[in-house]
């Protein structure tokens, strides 16, 4: 008898508590969540603070409401990275995906950094009907027909609608961009690397394709494999070929530094390129003294070039966070900014609503500009830049046509 | 327990029909590609030479590394799968060393060498040290008890006690370490370029540099040491005698147990000596890179014969001077397939590896 009576109480307790909490719900605002996805542990972890700054510092000035306060906003920051892999992991990026997914508040995925992550929480999110607005995937294929695998990107849709959108330029520009980069460089010929992920190779191809229509060089393309201890074969391989230059696609974490050190020590002196993959402090760091007079490439205009708005948000940012934005904090900026219009446009909890008010974002007034999503939901906004390692740190060079 | 394979039953046939299908099989899809690898191996002698140097020096590290396997298994029939774990520990220790007396490529030879030589000591101290303390801790409390995978799988899980133990080192930031573990835990580690790499064969269009000799010279000196230890010395004949029949060796009065503690110190050892001449020679450590040392060392030793110490030599070797070739020849995106695919061809016709005997196969 007395476990019963126990157990009838408990029963009372949990009914009132539950109770109280509907009442809560119904009588408070309406509470929007927006996620992120980014990998923030590893060496991606530089720039992806300054992301999740940037898009904090958006949140901020909102003050954390949207709709004239009637909806209350609130910002998750997920890690796609796990410390035994050091990079980005495709488990734990489906698992980010299925709980944004099943979280009936999330309303907006901001993500991935890593394309290759993308393109596991792309068709999540889309069966979940959930937008997802990246700051910093640059693999054309995720959205654009015909510029990756055939079947692409139609497989990542498997609803049928796009629920995908990015604020940077894919790796069709940037590719073509660090080709005639490499040309105007006086390079005229080229060793081109990839690391085997969709976005290393994928804009190596690129590079490739666009180096032999300008006439240059192709001595070959090879896949470096991202866990060998070193490369020092494959460098004895290119100091033999010769060329001006060697073309990396791949991310920092797949080696990158490693990878320049043994071509250096096999007595290399030509030109390095890579693309905004090795655009950090981190490769740096992994490639000690020979990361000097490397080049990148990346989309956009580094953050101390930009002007109007973002020349504000700029000085806004340094005086918050008292450090320098990493490349792609601006496009988180900008992520969060297009994420915030789309709510006050709608006003209202629906994902299918700030789905289509994102996909349908038309000459938006942002920071980097005056631009739209295109059908695919790519950005408006084409501009390339090129860098160089200068003591130490990455300087902005020039903007590439 | 040489009952559970009858040699009675006659097999041979169909083994022999296998190998000679496996044979016609390589010979057929690899006759063409074969030739095209040898024309431009002649084409370009000096590109040949400089990759089989190479092979010879990654060789010689690797070789180092399988040795831990081949000892331990060769007296307890235990791969030790935190062993290439182990060799990642001995980089980074050796790192924080070169930090703490802030060596750089400015200190003077006169400085430099002895320093060099001292932390390459403790680095193996080091590493011998915790791969005692882990037999002691870990595997000697299953020896004999129960299943054999018992201690396989306590071995797994080591491996990833030290893996972890590595991405908590790059939080080591000590100031009296002069920064080299960099600003980031998981990134990479930088290593000073503390051996010169002044080219030995200038204007023969070959490169060999002083690094290259150094890396291949210590690991000789502690190979043939090592095999001298065990053929010559009572303490490698009680070793010996422990690998060929525990009981017997035990019953002779040798101590079995601090035997077996003795290959693990020699194995560890070996390792921390390796992480640290790979650590100076690549220029970089990190805390996953162990996984792939382990298993190409792993694969050496099997290749050689494992529980031979010279066949694990021969085995590193191999490995090192096929890498390397498969990467210029070939395609880098293939040399993982092509090391593998060598192994198992081996493996098809001696299934002992290349130095390996029956005496193996005890139970």
């Amino acid at each position: 008898m007395k476990r019963a009576s126990l157990l009838l109480v408990l029963i009372m307790l949990a009914s009132m508590m539950a109770a109280c909490g509907s009442l809560a719900s119904v009588g408070g605002a309406t509470t929007i969540k927006i996620v992120s996805s980014l990998p923030r542990t590893g060496s991606s972890k530089g720039q992806t603070d300054s992301i999740v700054n940037a898009i904090k510092q958006r949140l901020e000035e909102a003050q954390y409401k949207a709709c004239d306060g009637k909806i209350t906003l609130s910002y998750e920051d997920l890690d796609d990275a796990t410390a035994a892999a050091g990079k980005w992991d495709a488990a734990q990026e489906a698992s980010n995906a299925n709980k944004a997914a099943g979280d009936a508040d999330v309303m907006v995925y901001l993500g991935t950094f890593n394309s290759g992550a993308a393109k596991i929480s792309i068709p999540i999110l889309n069966q979940a009907g959930l937008v997802m607005v990246s700051p910093a995937n640059t693999y054309p294929g995720l959205t654009k027909p015909g510029k990756g695998e055939a079947d692409e990107p139609a497989k990542y849709y498997p609803n049928g609608a796009r629920n995908y959108a990015r604020v940077v330029p894919a790796d069709d520009l940037q590719g073509a961009a660090a080709a005639r980069w490499a040309q105007s460089l006086g390079a005229k010929s080229v060793y081109v690397l990839d690391d085997t992920e969709l976005y290393g190779k994928g804009v190596a191809d690129v590079f490739e394709a666009t180096a032999k229509e300008l006439g240059l060089d192709v001595k070959a393309h090879d896949g470096i494999d991202g866990k060998a201890s070193d490369y020092r074969a494959l460098a004895a391989k290119i100091v033999a070929a010769a060329p001006d230059m060697v073309y990396y696609g791949g991310i920092t974490q797949n080696n990158a530094g490693q990878l320049l050190k043994d071509i250096r020590a096999e007595g290399f002196t030509g030109k390095f390129m890579g693309p905004d993959g090795i655009y950090e402090s981190a490769f740096i760091e992994a490639a000690g003294a020979d990361a000097e007079g490397v080049y990148a490439t990346f989309g956009g205009v580094p953050a101390e070039k930009l002007e109007g708005d973002a020349a504000k948000w700029y000085a806004d940012y340094k005086a918050k966070y008292n450090a320098e934005p990493e490349v792609y904090a601006v496009y988180g900026y900008e992520a969060a900014n297009v994420a915030v219009n789309a709510i006050n446009t709608v006003c209202k909890k629906d994902r299918a609503a700030i789905l289509s008010a994102v996909m349908g974002t038309k000459e938006f007034k942002g920071i980097l500009g005056t631009w739209s999503f295109d059908a695919n939901g790519d950005t408006s906004l084409t501009a390339m830049s090129g860098a160089q390692v200068k003591s130490g740190k990455f300087e902005f060079v020039q903007p590439i046509k | 327990m040489a009952t559970l394979r009858p040699r009675a039953i006659r097999t041979m046939p169909w083994r022999l029909l296998g190998q000679i299908a496996v044979a016609i099989f390589c010979l057929l899809f690899l006759a063409i590609p074969f030739v095209e690898m040898v024309k431009s191996m002649i084409a370009d002698p000096q590109l040949l030479a400089r990759q089989l140097l190479i092979g010879v020096t990654n060789g010689a590290y690797i070789a180092l590394i399988a040795l831990g396997y081949t000892l331990v298994y060769g007296i307890v029939e235990l791969i030790n799968f935190a062993h290439g774990d182990l060799y990642m520990l001995g980089a980074f220790f050796s790192l924080s060393l070169i930090g703490t007396f802030s060596l750089t490529t400015e200190t003077p030879w006169v400085v430099r060498a002895p320093i060099l030589i001292v932390v390459l000591i403790a680095t193996m101290g080091f590493t011998a040290g915790l791969n005692m303390l882990v037999d002691r801790w870990a595997y000697r409390r299953l020896r004999g008890v129960g299943s054999r995978m018992a201690s396989l799988i306590s071995a797994i899980g080591i491996s990833f006690v030290f893996q972890n133990l590595g991405l908590l080192w790059g939080y080591l930031r000590f100031p009296f370490m002069h920064g080299v573990m960099g600003s980031n835990a998981v990134a990479p580690k930088s290593f000073p370029a503390l051996l010169p790499s002044v080219n030995l064969f200038a204007g023969t269009g070959v490169r060999f540099g002083a690094k290259d000799l150094i890396v291949v010279g210590v690991s000789v000196v502690l190979l043939i040491g090592l095999y001298l230890f065990v053929s010559k010395t009572r303490l490698g004949k009680a070793m010996r005698a422990t690998a060929q029949d525990r009981d017997a060796a035990a019953l002779m009065g040798i101590d079995v147990n601090r035997t077996i503690s003795l290959a693990f110190v020699l194995g560890g050892a070996l390792a921390g000596a390796s992480g640290m001449l790979v650590g100076l020679y690549n220029g970089t450590a990190v805390f996953d890179m162990g996984f792939t040392a382990g298993l190409r060392s792993f694969t050496a030793a099997v290749l050689g014969g494992i529980g031979n110490i010279v066949g694990a030599m021969l085995g590193g070797l191999l490995i090192g001077i096929i890498s390397a070739l498969s990467d210029q020849y070939i395609s880098t995106k293939w040399t993982n397939a092509v090391v593998f695919g060598i192994l198992v061809i081996i493996l098809v016709f001696r299934p002992t590896g290349l130095l390996g005997d029956d005496t193996v196969q005890k139970a």
